[in-house]
């Protein structure tokens, strides 16, 4: 019980993505065409919405459901690997048309062969993983 | 019988959703699970199936407690249904269409696709088992995959981890990364697509 909140979250991601057509491979096209506002609108208001989420957090120290103060880590801020590995993931957004939230979505929706596609980025994360130590970060 | 006010509510939600809806909406699932005691990133997923298949043993990066990251799995699980539920039962009146713009039809028209205005279906046919025989699906489905699961833990998260909950924590790593999407993304669709597509 106390876990089936995940799966209602997520169930609650999933037809946003989907209703909203962010899971569509055109839409993704049109956004790197500039072509609508649509996509770019969601992820603003999303990101409007959520600095003014998180500046509340802060704000009062809100507790979060198991009673401790909501704290976010900061993250590094070394350039490195988030340019690299931020246009690497790009390419493959842009020619999937696909981000790995609306991969678990699509699988959802009935387009099976992206089992092949979860594989496949599976693959990509566990080599990362082994030759992280080489890469610049 | 399903109550009247139960059907009107199927077709209320069914139509496509704007974008003003979508974000905040997104924002709201973000507050739940920061609410929750947990951060907001789906690609987080790959790293755990990888742990959780015995990736340990390989390389340290994935040493860790994979189990105390099952909830993540559980929020891709609930993903996956909300997929069944809004394909299935949420369908609109016009079909599974992208409302995508006249100069995206007339753009994605010189790319080789022969659609009309309004007939843009919502996922593209190459999402196919049988598309995989063909170098197009390979590329779109296993390339695209491989980069995408490479590139976002590289970068240390995705769309949803830097796009939406970087951003929204004013991280400087995550507009980096953000930037990097579209590069990335941009040198894709208008470097790269007409010597796939073309």
């Amino acid at each position: 019980m106390r876990m089936s909140r995940y799966i209602i979250v997520g169930i609650l991601f999933g037809i946003t993505l989907y209703k909203s057509e962010a899971i569509s491979w055109f839409r993704i096209y049109e956004m790197f065409h500039f072509q609508s506002f649509h996509m770019y609108g969601i992820i603003l208001s999303a990101i409007a919405i959520g600095i003014i989420v998180v500046q509340f957090i802060k704000k009062v120290h809100l507790k979060s459901l198991e009673g401790k103060e909501i704290t976010i880590q900061d993250k590094d801020t070394n350039w490195k690997r988030y340019i690299f590995g931020g246009f690497i993931f790009g390419l493959g957004w842009a020619l999937a048309g696909i981000c790995p939230g609306p991969m678990f979505i699509l699988l959802g929706s009935g387009y099976t062969v992206l089992i092949v596609f979860l594989l496949a980025a599976m693959t990509g994360t566990f080599l990362y993983g082994y030759f992280r130590g080489k890469l610049p970060h | 019988m399903t109550p009247e006010w139960i059907l009107e509510f199927i077709e209320f939600i069914s139509q496509p959703w704007p974008w003003w809806v979508a974000g905040p909406m997104i924002a709201l699932i973000m507050f739940i699970l920061l609410f929750f005691g947990k951060e907001f990133g789906m690609s987080a997923n790959f790293r755990v199936m990888c742990a959780a298949d015995g990736a340990g043993d390989l390389a340290d990066f994935f040493k860790f407690d994979w189990k105390s990251q099952g909830w993540n799995l559980l929020v891709a699980l609930g993903a996956v249904f909300g997929g069944y539920l809004a394909a299935r039962h949420f369908t609109p009146v016009d079909g599974n269409i992208a409302h995508v713009s006249a100069a995206t039809v007339e753009s994605l028209q010189e790319l080789g696709f022969n659609f009309e205005e309004g007939h843009v279906p919502l996922i593209p046919e190459f999402y196919d088992w049988k598309a995989l025989f063909t170098m197009r699906g390979l590329l779109v489905i296993v390339v695209g995959g491989f980069l995408v699961g490479f590139g976002a833990r590289y970068a240390g998260g995705c769309t949803s981890g830097h796009a939406i909950s970087g951003m929204s924590a004013l991280q400087l790593g995550s507009m980096y990364a953000v930037v990097g999407f579209f590069a990335g993304g941009l040198f894709m669709t208008h470097v790269i697509f007409p010597l796939i597509f073309g």
